[in-house]
């Protein structure tokens, strides 16, 4: 859908030499200028931020799903309060990540029929079930932290509305992941029903937190333009060894076991060394053959489908009350 | 009855309507016909979850038996809820939801115009906060009662349904009992029948404007506050409770 927007090139584009103009753009994203909304941008960069940006904002939307099935389930009163500020800070992401993209040329209402129609993906980690409370201490803790080590250098992103939603977003993932984490050293510290809950959410979620940084260097087709660009400042798998090497020593204080038994730290890299990620699954997943990817579909789809009548009412009725007003 | 268990009873009222309808609100989220209405119900939930806990950790305190506020609403089965059944209504679809909310909010926000003026001093704390966060969640719903009522043909008559539906509800909330008379009596909270008149005036109000038909005072259910619930409360606490009940006297 975002090529009609793209297809809309302003005319003074044309007047210009377009060998000339890119140059002239990569001189202003090396000297770490920020590109804004109406600045001349090549088609390509355009359409990766479009991609990028609209993912990371379907990303937040059907987020909500599986961290909402414990809304209603949540322990405690403050639980249930801090779960529910967490989720409603999500829609806020997918808020701001829409309007980031809107000043790309592309709809809001564009961009939802892409991720309905499954045009556009979203994070595949969210094509996983939450089965038990232990399960929202994961997500906190291990997909809020990758995320945020995914995050945080996109706040320093070239293109200017992106960064500046990212400075916001990541204050908020940052404290998202502290609450993820307490909540997994309530029950580590708790009985053995819980620690065992602990347990199993972590074998569950470990390695779809680490397939969240993307292919490997090797394999991920995005990567070497978007570093010239600066809208990516890491590898893939810079950022993977990073999370883990973060991760590991809050799991031994956790007192839990990583489900990695190549899991080791190589003293000559002073990084820890990881088993291989099962790619296959990773690809099934974002074809669509992971346990919920129909699921989060589905729920998306019928809010949709059941809110229409909702937001023709709303449309009508703020054209009668303009007319209210011109006739007035 | 003593002062101690009236004032108790009074303040699980006020803390069972929050928490039912915190939790039926909470349902919406992920669910909602817009980003911004997804936004919306889960900030209203969160504020009856806050108002759920000063009012129930409060009550916990004056029972004086050591139950907190996740005591109180973890481990009580519904015999023991004291919420009025305009909030345990299931959400239905949007409009039901609005209407259910627009319903009890009206009435909430007097009676919290007369919690302000408690004389118990941490009531009329929590009631003067309180009723910042309905003012501003009133404004909101009343808002879609007339974009629904006044939009389409199907918005209209969707709405129109679920106000006719749910109106049967709204008898129990103007009744005074015992422990109202009370609560008159030592300045605690208002008399709930002297607050009718402005709330029909309130709703009629909005229920014109919306072109929306006020329904008919007849048969008036009732009996929430006195444990006797609609057959919808027993799956709402059977989902809200399960994990304290599954781990009896775990720490979360």
């Amino acid at each position: 859908m975002y090529t009609q927007g793209l297809d809309q090139k302003p005319d003074t584009e044309k007047q210009v030499d377009g060998t000339e103009q890119l140059v002239r753009f990569q001189a202003r994203i090396d000297a770490d200028e920020k590109i804004e909304p109406k600045d001349w941008m090549p088609d390509g960069y355009r359409k990766t931020l479009i991609r990028q940006i609209s993912q990371h904002a379907h990303s937040e939307i059907v987020g909500m799903l599986p961290e909402g099935n414990w809304i209603t389930r949540a322990p405690t009163l403050r639980r249930k309060a801090i779960l529910l500020a967490k989720v409603q800070d999500e829609a806020g992401h997918g808020l701001y990540l829409y309007s980031a993209t809107e000043t790309l040329g592309v709809s809001r209402d564009q961009l939802t029929e892409q991720l309905l129609t499954g045009k556009a993906k979203y994070s595949s980690i969210f094509n996983y079930p939450t089965l038990s409370w232990a399960d929202i201490g994961a997500i906190g803790w291990l997909v809020d932290g990758a995320a945020i080590m995914n995050q945080i250098p996109l706040c320093r992103c070239s293109y200017g509305p992106y960064a500046r939603a990212m400075v916001r977003v990541c204050k908020e993932e940052s404290f998202h992941q502290r609450q993820g984490f307490e909540i997994m050293l309530e029950l580590s510290r708790g009985s053995d029903a819980q620690r065992r809950m602990a347990q199993d959410a972590l074998n569950r979620w470990w390695w779809p937190s680490l397939m969240m940084f993307g292919p490997s260097d090797v394999d991920s087709k995005h990567s070497a333009q978007s570093m010239a660009w600066k809208i990516k400042r890491f590898s893939n798998d810079e950022l993977r060894q990073k999370f883990v090497d973060v991760t590991v020593p809050q799991a031994e204080f956790l007192g839990l076991t990583m489900p990695d038994t190549d899991l080791d730290w190589n003293e000559s890299r002073g990084h820890y060394d990881f088993g291989e990620i099962d790619w296959q699954e990773f690809y099934e997943v974002l074809k669509g053959n992971g346990p919920c990817n129909r699921e989060r579909l589905a729920a998306r789809q019928s809010a949709h489908d059941d809110g229409a009548w909702v937001r023709t009412a709303a449309v009508a009725y703020a054209q009668k009350q303009k007319r209210r007003c011109q006739a007035a | 009855m003593t002062d101690k268990t009236h004032l108790f009873e009074y303040l699980l009222r006020l803390g069972d309507n929050a928490l039912v309808l915190g939790q039926r609100l909470g349902e919406w989220v992920a669910h909602g016909p817009e980003l911004e209405e997804e936004m919306a119900m889960a900030n209203f939930a969160l504020d009856y979850i806050g108002q759920a806990r000063l009012f129930l950790s409060y009550a916990g305190e004056v029972e004086g038996q050591r139950r907190d506020e996740d005591q109180l609403a973890f481990l009580r089965d519904s015999i023991d809820f004291k919420n009025v059944l305009l909030v345990e209504q299931p959400n239905g679809d949007f409009g039901q939801t609005i209407a259910r909310q627009f319903l009890y909010e009206s009435f909430y926000q007097f009676q919290l115009e007369g919690l302000s003026r408690s004389t118990d001093t941490r009531i009329a704390e929590i009631a003067e906060r309180v009723s910042k966060e309905i003012r501003y969640h009133l404004r909101h719903t009343r808002k879609w009662v007339l974009r629904l009522g006044d939009g389409t043909d199907e918005s209209h008559k969707r709405i129109q349904n679920s106000f006719d539906e749910l109106w049967r509800f709204s008898g129990e909330l103007f009744v005074a009992d015992e422990t109202d008379n009370w609560a008159v009596e030592h300045g605690i909270g208002p008399n709930p029948e002297t607050l009718s008149s402005r709330w029909n005036q309130f709703v009629g109000a909005a229920l014109t404007e919306a072109t929306l038909i006020q329904p008919d005072d007849g048969w008036m259910d009732g009996g929430g506050r006195y444990g006797r619930h609609s057959e919808h409360l027993g799956y709402l606490l059977a989902d809200m409770q399960f994990l304290q009940r599954a781990y009896p006297a775990a720490s979360w």
